[in-house]
């Protein structure tokens, strides 16, 4: 059985502001019936002020206490302040909710959030979005994007199993769980990009080989090797001393030089003798 | 407010004889069965007198198929890891989509070592479908499990039909039943049925937790899961649990003797509360078909209301029962039983489990029949599909 707070108790009992508003200036819907829960809130707004509220949830206990909650939180509250309210906020008020149990609050969020964005009168969309801190992925869990991110970046995870096992998002109803591969492919999409090298570095990195590695033993033999050029992945080399004129010089270059940048740097590097 | 327990398939209350006759070996007879003295003849001959029982229980040929377990979890993989461990060549499994967790899980557990699994799905009356069965059995097929009955919907499967298809298909493939769901209900003649092995739960029929059994037949080998001393002829290591093992010997006979009051007693006594119920509440729908059920189970579905939500009411009345609904398991997922029979989703977070017992009384299923209109009215109030709610109302009217 659950551990709810006596507050919780108290509203799935006696729900408070149980209904509809005929005339309401503001409906807001968040849930589905598919998922298990579903909250409908209605609001009466006059002078940008919430003088009315009711609701009717589909859901379980903790859903019930959290539309009732609401709808107390919200009641001769200004709009400017109803839309400061955060899921976080509607658990507190109800001394807390059980962790798996989070997603009901944010449900209430969400119905708010929608009532707001249908209210005529309400044109400041944006502020509300600005406002939002992060993009929640799983309303079931209220995971959002940057802890989806943080839990790849910090343990490796490649699918989405991993990610639902570690955070809990796409647990429950699942329709995240295309949003989560989304955000998996973007992660290691970002990663290749910045490990892959800019021109500059692969300049600097092929020069650095050629002058450090593959010229100190070519000169254990007599001769020596000069960078001349680079065109995207053609490298153009100069061999000197005993080398230049050498009849393996072609061998030395291919199983050589162009090995070791190819092993080093890049798998398409070719080296050509100018 | 008294208790009213109407949760029997989640687990039963200890009936006073088992406990009186467990009492013995909680207290002054506690020697250990193997040692040589004469003080441990008492408890060594209570063993083997419980394991009389349990053989007449199951109705099995010989004493020596019957192994004691501590629940019916460890029945479960004792039969499927003793009988895949003894046929290390054989990758193939069957088992159904309705399973209880505890056997589920154990194939997904399976399947990530390499074991092909099946399984086979079942109709809107929760009913097997067996031309798929049939269909899947291979020579590479190990082992089929199946339980004998449902424990959300109570729906009995044709066990004997099964062993049947099986060995018509594949002679060498071991058939598991998992009778936790049965015991107790319905009498189990494992000679009739044709399993290979049956697993039991002593606390689903008034026996305490911690102690089950495993039928398993003479031409079946298995390889243990629990390796140490000679126990159970080798097959189950570890000191005999001498006091839940005369316990659940004790419920075993009671069972027996309450078979027909289980008939129809119980199954009045569940018909009168599901007819009732389905009568009063408009939206209100069995899950299942009507026939072929465990009679001390009824799963009803409340459509457009919330199962749990409906559980924490009766629970502020006293009345315990369950629910296959999301909210409740903790996992968040509407039943696996229920949408493998496709219950629609109107209904599938709303749907709530009755399991009676013998010790279930006409007045209390009376209360509760007076009771469950008025929680559901309160509830579909509050939902937001009052629309929905209203077309089904006339429908039904």
């Amino acid at each position: 059985m659950w551990d709810y707070s006596d507050k919780v108790i108290d509203h799935y009992r006696n729900p408070r502001n149980v209904g509809k508003i005929d005339n309401a200036d503001a409906v807001g819907l968040a849930g589905s019936l598919a998922c298990g829960d579903q909250l409908k809130i209605y609001l009466k707004i006059e002078n940008n002020i919430v003088t009315d509220a009711k609701f009717q949830t589909f859901g379980c206990g903790s859903a019930v206490a959290s539309s009732s909650i609401l709808t107390e939180m919200i009641i001769g509250k200004s709009v400017d302040e109803v839309k400061k309210i955060t899921n976080q906020d509607i658990a507190d008020q109800l001394d807390g909710l059980p962790p798996e149990k989070m997603h009901c609050s944010v449900m209430g969020y969400e119905a708010l959030e929608d009532a707001l964005k249908n209210w005529d009168n309400y044109t400041d969309l944006d502020e509300i979005r600005n406002e939002t801190p992060e993009k929640i992925v799983c309303t079931c869990f209220g995971v959002t994007e940057n802890m989806i991110w943080d839990a790849i970046k910090t343990n490796g995870f490649k699918t989405v199993e991993e990610i639902t096992e570690f955070t809990q998002a796409g647990g429950a109803c699942g329709r995240c769980k295309s949003i989560i591969k989304d955000i998996i492919d973007t992660y290691y999409k970002k990663e290749a990009e910045e490990t892959s090298l800019s021109p500059a570095q692969k300049i600097l990195k092929i020069n650095n080989i050629i002058e450090n590695q593959i010229s100190l033993e070519l000169k254990k033999d007599g001769g020596d090797i000069t960078l001349v050029d680079i065109d995207g992945n053609k490298v153009m080399v100069k061999l000197r001393g005993k080398c230049s004129g050498c009849k393996n010089s072609h061998l030395t270059l291919k199983a050589f030089v162009e090995r070791t940048l190819k092993d080093a740097v890049d798998p398409n590097i070719e080296v050509i003798e100018v | 407010m008294s208790l009213i327990y109407l949760d029997n398939n989640a687990t039963t209350k200890v009936d006073p004889q088992v406990l009186a006759a467990m009492m013995p070996y909680l207290q002054d007879e506690y020697a250990n069965p193997s040692s040589i003295y004469d003080f441990a003849k008492r408890s060594n001959q209570a063993v083997k007198e419980a394991r009389g029982v349990l053989k007449d229980f199951f109705n099995a040929e010989n004493e020596k198929e019957i192994i004691f377990t501590s629940c019916g979890s460890e029945s479960a993989n004792m039969a499927v890891r003793g009988v895949l461990n003894m046929n290390k060549n054989k990758r193939h499994i069957i088992t159904t989509k309705v399973e209880h967790p505890c056997v589920l899980n154990l194939y997904q557990a399976l399947e990530k070592e390499g074991y092909k699994v099946d399984y086979i799905g079942v109709n809107s009356n929760g009913e097997l479908d067996l031309e798929e069965l049939y269909e899947k059995i291979n020579s590479d097929t190990a082992i089929v499990s199946v339980m004998y009955a449902n424990n959300e919907t109570g729906v009995i499967f044709p066990i004997e039909k099964i062993a049947e298809i099986i060995k018509s298909k594949n002679k060498e493939t071991k058939f598991f039943v998992d009778a936790v769901q049965v015991s107790g209900k319905l009498p189990i003649n494992v000679q009739a049925i044709g399993a290979d092995l049956v697993g039991i739960s002593g606390h689903k029929f008034h026996a305490p937790k911690g102690i089950g059994a495993l039928y398993v037949n003479s031409k079946t080998l298995i390889k243990p899961l629990i390796i140490g001393g000679h126990q159970e002829r080798g097959k189950r290591a570890g000191t005999e649990n001498v006091p839940y093992i005369v316990g659940m010997a004790k419920a075993a006979e009671l069972a027996v003797d309450h078979l027909k009051y289980e008939a129809t007693e119980v199954k009045r006594l569940r018909d009168k509360l599901e007819s009732n119920i389905l009568k009063n509440v408009y939206n209100a729908r069995l899950n299942a078909g009507v026939i072929n059920r465990v009679p001390n189970t009824t799963n009803i579905g409340f459509e457009y209301i919330e199962g749990e939500l409906i559980l924490l009411h009766l629970s502020d009345l006293g009345i315990c029962a369950s629910s296959g609904s999301a909210c409740t398991s903790g996992s968040l997922e509407p039943s696996h039983v229920l949408r493998a029979m496709n219950v629609p989703f109107t209904a599938i977070h709303g749907s709530i489990r009755f399991s009676l017992s013998k010790f279930t009384t006409e007045k209390e299923i009376d209360y509760v029949c007076e009771k469950m209109p008025g929680i559901i009215e309160k509830l579909t109030n509050l939902s937001p599909f009052q629309d929905e709610l209203e077309a089904l109302r006339k429908l039904r009217s």
